[in-house]
């Protein structure tokens, strides 16, 4: 009897955390009642215990048992047997120290589920995990002088991409295995990282990626575009080891990394066990239960999944494949089953053994007649769109992978150069969210191109793995035994599995709309909308042109400029604005300061007083007439809620000195003045881009209010320093490449538009003041007549 | 003028097989719509009265041979302190002709100050809460020369009903009410008040109570209440409000205040009797074969046009209004005169109320000259004004339908009316009861203090003003069974609580869910104005 054969053991496990690893902890937990278990899980911020509690125990997988037990006797009952200690197989003597270590060194079994399973993983990252992390474990016990049995969970795919049969022996023992070096990968894979580093960090690569994140976040400021050009460095070097790795595993005939480090890992196991007594158990294709702890139990997007749903989705009408080929997918629970069972059979003193928990021999799914299960369940079951109306699937029409590849190539391209023209193109608003959309295309059409690259491979692979070991295993067992751990692939109906379990299970996972009709309740921007007028946020900050008013420092200039001027004047003044025009919006598309600290000059020698007196008529005449009602009403809400409410510009204060009642305070720029009259020289450093930020963290500092619970509204990349400061960034009316940056964050985007009725003016000229009438010509009222007011000119 | 026929009175029309379609306003546009045979009526304005050949002159002798109070010349002396009020923008409707009618009379009313040595002169737009006009607007009401004579020093202004320090509290009337007046009005030995009487609403007690009054003031006859107890707010008699502002004006008389009201009537020759635009007052069957084609030209060209442009070329249309009656002297005894003098140019019999009443609605109304009609606005016009404009009984029977056309876009001046769009935004879209609305929110934006600043400083319309407009529908709104728009933007239709149709046939059809089948119709013909006695 299994339960009894390891009862009164302590089992240790890595990868605990995974999708393998909590059914394996909830298996042992439920169906070994009298083991006891060590998790080693990394630690991370929490700590090892809390880790185990919050990631492993939490999970639905044991709602069965809890909810057998009770909640309290289930937690009493973890507490007993479950014990967490901290370490990472990424590195030599698995991190362990101390009490964790004399812990782990007391195991009976381990058990070696930790893995970097993603197919994409970096080559160095998979090389540490995978082939250096189970060799790690014997050399740890070797070197401590203990003993245990080794269980290593491997994968079928080590055979590597081959047709045919896939007998369980050892990786070396296959005539096809080409003899490579498993420590001299490990250093050149760890050299390799080294090089990519290095090549990121050559002066045209490093200018590269500064013009890429320019052109994303355009003139946000140096800090800003310092961190985004380090992002982009560090994910190319990431993106280089990636593929290394796929190229250095298909050169020796491997699918991917994943695969070519699990094979090296075994190899490296065997070679390295000394006196540990090693078991491998090699799963292929894991996909969710076929019946325990619950039909259809999953954790996490696994490989088929995101496939299933795209296509589901509409998105995805090819994916290449052989129809006849066999898909070789196997339910978790058996291969935990099987896991278990090895555990409870003990080593071998054979020498180390391998058994294969697969479909494909004994009870084989072919691709096309899980395409076809998919296509009707799908067509019964439909996902619908955000309209309400179903998605009708494409019928699949198994294209080579070479031809799909193409057809995705050829849509990328084209989207790519659309992309490219919309945007050097000056959109704003929903124009720029039509952008995004597109963009939103390109990023699923990568998706689905990413999907064929990396499972295209394992639908078309045509091995056959053997479960001669496995069967001789399931036969041992005595019939309580093979009811309490079922692994015998044969008893699997495909279709009920594929449209019972495993889609609805899927669907239910990836929260797609499974009913009819639009959606009900609160949208998307509307939850956000209630998380920033909510009363516990403190401060909210504004930008002014393009977020508040339609309207930027040219124009009010051009106002003020023209407002005490004769009409000839007035048209010789706006013929020279017209023209150099172009060159200011050259300037400022560079560096928003440097153009302010430019523009402003033209004040000088301006009257104050005239100045002010006339702002509060460009206020009425101009500024409100382009203003966004939308955005005031928010302002004013945001201070009945008693948050502080903040204007933040670059214009000149005593342009926006007119909008003071709207806001707390103003932080704006000004311009020096002597004698009465404006000197045109800035007083200090504009409140823009990286400025931006600096100000308005100061002023939270001085206020005592925390930016994580501030709002902030602003229209373009440059205000991102300030937008990514606070807790609750709002991008309004964004221009392309902040619609894209709100996109993909998640951010509420609003689209405040001027009053539909607003006066147009096409040029910011001010309407004529000044005396108009002849002196007094009746005889009596000339008594109350008074010099007119001086014209003053510039 | 001589040469002119004598104008005909108004009368009612009953609608057979000859009857031409009928004109409607429709905002910057026109409609011309047929009526139901056998079951309809037009009611059709008296032509204008004649003007007063020199209004300079006749100005003059008012001032002389004042009423019920001694002559201007005898209350000015040196030294004293003098203020001239005067009626803002919101008439007459649309502006008329320069000079304007103020400007005569405040050069008439200056001559004679400067004559008896008066130097110490303020001369104030008595908005109450409406916006402050600007100084194309000023120059226009009072003339360039008082412009430019005044408003440099600081003169010539606009009243601040917000200015705490420029308000004064009078007291209050028997009935509780507070009194709030304009502290240089309050302070002065003599406030001229210059009015210009389009309608029998204005003038009186009403314009200086009102007109240089505040919040405090105004809400205690501004608002429900007293709406529903005005029927209607145009007939002097029979309305709440002039009871209440006429009690207000005691309250005014009994502290001190010595006020010279000069009133005036002018007619309804709003689109000229001759010019582009003269069909429009005139009679459907007698539109010559010229008026025909300038009309269907301007209609063809106006469909081109974008709302702006329209706008543009509407709102700079001045009326050829003439003066037809002077009076000064003792507030009470003018307008007396002045009511009679307004009744002559506007009152219809018609016997007998009807089950529908449609009304073209027009382009400008109080309180969007030179701005924009939103769509308060348009229900102010329709259920507010036009359905006002009765004597005896209201046009339409109780539980009947009004239909008014008016495309009625969801369009806002930013600048003018930026409480109305938050009204529109937030408040009616909760609810259009107006009891609800006058208890949960009038409060909160009458005492906003962005809406008091953009009052005082800008050129908006006060917090609480939209909230007034919505009160003036209340007693229409109660009355009708449903209220239909014509051609309106639906939502925006929707949002005042009436329902859109797009041809006037539908909104027939549409009345009878209210009316039942075969109701009688009266149409309100406009322009020009016309008020019906109905008996």
């Amino acid at each position: 009897m299994i339960a009894e054969q390891l009862a009164g053991k302590r089992i240790a496990v890595t990868g605990s955390t995974g999708f393998l690893g909590t059914a394996l902890i909830e298996r042992l937990v439920r169906s070994v009642p009298d083991c006891e278990l060590i998790l080693l899980v990394r630690p991370g911020r929490r700590g090892a215990q809390a880790r185990v509690t919050r990631d492993v125990l939490k999970n639905d997988a044991f709602d069965l048992i809890r909810n057998e037990m009770g909640k309290d006797a289930f937690n009493e009952m973890c507490e007993r047997r479950v014990r967490a200690v901290a370490g990472d197989v990424g590195t030599d003597g698995l991190g362990l120290s101390g009490d964790d270590l004399d812990l782990f060194l007391t195991a009976d079994v381990i058990i070696h589920s930790a893995a970097t399973v993603s197919f994409d993983s970096p080559l160095d990252t998979a090389v540490e995990v995978n082939l250096l992390g189970p060799q790690r474990i014997a050399n740890l016990c070797n070197d401590h002088g203990v003993t245990p049995h080794l269980v290593a969970v491997s994968t079928c795919y080590v055979a590597g991409s081959r047709r045919g049969a896939a007998p369980e022996q050892l990786v070396d023992e296959s005539p096809f295995f080409v003899n490579v070096n498993w420590s001299a990968e490990v250093d050149a894979a760890r050299r390799s990282r080294l090089d990519a580093e290095d090549a990121s960090r050559t002066p045209e690569r490093l200018s590269h990626f500064r013009s890429m994140a320019q052109k994303e976040l355009g003139a946000a400021g140096t800090p800003a575009l310092a961190a985004k050009t380090e992002s982009l460095r560090q994910s190319w070097v990431n993106d280089t080891m990636v593929e290394g790795g796929i190229a250095r595993a298909s050169s020796l005939g491997f699918p991917d990394a994943y695969a070519f480090t699990k094979a090296l890992g075994e190899l490296a196991l065997v070679e390295r066990r000394g006196d540990v007594p090693v078991s491998i158990v090699r799963p292929s294709i894991i996909e969710s239960a076929w019946s325990e702890p619950r039909p259809g139990w999953i954790r996490g997007f696994r490989m088929a999944e995101p496939v299933i749903i795209s296509y589901a989705r509409g998105l995805l009408s090819e994916f290449p494949g052989v129809p006849e080929g066999v898909v070789d997918v196997i339910p978790v629970d058996m291969v935990v089953a099987s896991i278990v069972a090895v555990a409870a059979r003990g080593p071998l003193d054979s020498g180390p053994d391998v058994t294969q928990i697969a479909s494909g021999s004994a009870n084989p799914l072919r691709y096309k007649n899980l395409v076809d299960y998919a296509e009707e369940w799908f067509t019964a079951n439909p996902i619908y769109d955000e309209l309400g109306q179903p998605i009708a699937v494409a019928a699949w029409r198994f294209p080579g992978r070479g031809r799909v590849e193409g057809q995705l190539k050829r849509a990328r391209t084209a989207l790519e150069r659309t992309d490219n023209v919309l945007e050097k193109l000056p959109l704003r608003g929903r124009m720029a969210e039509y952008a995004t959309q597109l963009e939103e295309r390109k990023e699923l059409l990568d998706q689905a191109f990413g999907y064929v690259e990396l499972y295209g491979k394992y639908a078309e692979c045509e091995a056959i793995y053997g479960l001669t070991n496995l069967l001789a295993l399931w036969d041992s067992l005595d019939e309580a035994d093979q009811a309490a751990f079922g692994f015998d692939p044969r008893v699997i109906d495909w279709k009920h599995f594929v449209q019972n379990v495993h889609l609805p299970s899927v669907v239910r996972q990836a929260r797609a709309k499974t009913t009819p009709g639009k959606k009900t309740g609160p949208t998307r921007p509307q939850r956000l909308r209630k998380q920033i007028l909510s009363e516990e946020r403190q401060m909210a900050a504004f930008d002014l042109e393009n977020t508040i008013i339609a309207s930027n420092v040219v124009t009010s200039f051009a106002w003020l400029g023209t407002r005490n001027l004769s009409p000839r004047d007035r048209m010789i003044f706006a013929a020279k604005a017209i023209s150099q025009g172009p060159g200011w919006l050259a300037l400022d598309r560079k560096d928003r300061s440097d153009f302010l600290r430019s523009f402003y000059r033209n004040y000088r020698g301006a009257p104050v007083d005239q100045i002010e007196r006339d702002a509060a008529e460009l206020l009425s005449d101009y500024l409100l007439a382009k203003s966004f009602p939308a955005a005031i009403r928010r302002i004013r809400e945001h201070r009945a809620l008693g948050h502080r409410t903040v204007l933040i510009t670059g214009a000149l204060d005593f342009v926006v000195e007119p909008l003071a009642p709207l806001f707390d305070d103003i932080i704006s720029a000004s311009i020096g003045e002597r004698n009465g009259r404006y000197t045109g020289g800035m007083v200090g450093v504009p409140p823009t881009a990286e400025n931006r930020y600096q100000a308005i963290a100061d002023y939270a500092d001085l206020h005592g209010i925390d930016l994580r619970e501030s709002v902030a509204y602003a229209d373009s990349a440059s205000d991102l320093p300030m937008l990514e400061a606070v807790g609750f960034p709002v991008a309004v009316n964004p221009e392309t490449k902040l619609a894209s940056i709100a996109r993909k964050r998640g951010w509420l985007v609003e689209d405040f538009q001027k009053q539909a009725g607003a006066p147009r003016r096409p040029l910011p000229l001010a309407p004529r003041t000044g005396a108009r009438s002849e002196p007094m010509t009746t005889r009596l009222m000339s008594a109350y007549s008074t010099p007119a007011r001086p014209k003053t000119r510039r | 003028m001589s040469s002119r026929k004598a104008p005909r009175p108004g009368f009612v029309l009953d609608v057979d097989s000859s009857t031409p379609p009928i004109l409607f306003h429709h905002g910057e546009g026109f409609k011309l719509e047929r009526l139901p045979v056998g079951r309809s009526r037009v009611i059709y304005p008296a032509e204008p009265i004649r003007g007063i050949e020199d209004p300079d002159q006749a100005i003059r002798d008012a001032l002389e041979n004042t009423i019920e109070m001694e002559p201007l010349r005898a209350h000015l002396f040196k030294g004293m302190k003098l203020t001239i009020a005067f009626d803002d923008i919101s008439l007459p409707l649309p502006p008329m002709r320069r000079p304007d009618v103020r400007q005569r009379i405040i050069e008439a009313v200056l001559d004679l100050a400067a004559e008896a040595g008066v130097d110490d002169v303020h001369i104030i737009a008595a908005l109450a809460l409406h916006r402050r006009m600007t100084e194309d607007e000023l120059r226009h009401a009072v003339g360039d020369r008082v412009y430019d004579a005044f408003a440099p020093s600081g003169k010539l202004y606009n009243h601040d009903a917000e200015d705490p320090d420029g308000m004064v509290m009078l007291g209050t009337t028997e009935h509780g009410e507070e009194v709030q007046l304009n502290k240089r009005a309050v302070e002065s030995d003599l406030t001229v008040y210059v009015n210009i009487n389009l309608v029998s609403m204005d003038g009186g007690h009403k314009s200086t109570a009102t007109g240089l009054s505040g919040y405090k003031g105004l809400r205690h006859h501004h608002n429900v209440d007293t709406m529903r107890k005005s029927t209607s707010f145009m007939d002097p008699e029979n309305s709440e409000l002039h009871t209440k502002n006429w009690r207000q004006g005691d309250v005014i008389r009994n502290a001190g205040i010595k006020i010279f009201q000069i009133e005036t009537t002018i007619n309804n020759n709003t689109f000229g009797e001759s010019g582009p635009l003269s069909m429009l007052q005139k009679r459907e069957w007698e539109w010559t074969p010229r008026d025909r084609m300038q009309f269907v030209a301007m209609n063809r060209s106006l469909s081109y046009m974008p709302t702006g442009a329209k706008r543009k070329i509407f709102h700079s249309w001045q009326a050829p209004y003439e003066l037809t009656s002077v009076q000064a002297g003792e507030i009470e005894a003018v307008h007396k005169i002045t009511t009679e003098n307004t009744y002559a140019q506007h009152l219809v019999p018609v016997e007998g109320q009807t089950d529908i009443l449609t009304m073209g609605l027009p382009y400008v109304s109080p309180y969007n000259v030179n701005s924009v009609m939103n769509p308060i606005l348009t229900m102010v016009l329709g259920m507010g004004y036009f359905f006002n404009l009765y004597r005896g009984k209201p046009l339409v029977r109780k539980g009947g339908v009004v239909i008014m056309s008016h495309p009625t876009p969801w369009e806002f001046h930013p600048v003018h009316h930026p409480s109305y769009i938050d009204f529109f935004e937030q408040v009616l879209a909760e609810t259009t009861d107006a009891e609800e609305i006058e208890k949960k929110y009038e409060k909160k934006y009458a005492e906003d203090e962005w809406y008091r600043h953009l009052y005082r400083t800008s050129y908006a319309y006060h917090g609480v003003h939209p909230f007034y407009m919505w009160y003036w529908g209340t007693h229409g709104m109660e009355h009708c069974g449903q209220v239909i728009i014509v051609g309106g933007d639906p939502k925006a239709v929707r949002r005042l609580g009436f329902r859109p149709a797009s041809t006037l046939q539908d909104a027939l059809e549409m009345a009878t869910d209210t009316v039942g089948p075969q109701p009688t119709i009266t149409h309100f013909h406009n322009p020009p104005m016309l008020m019906a006695d109905v008996t």
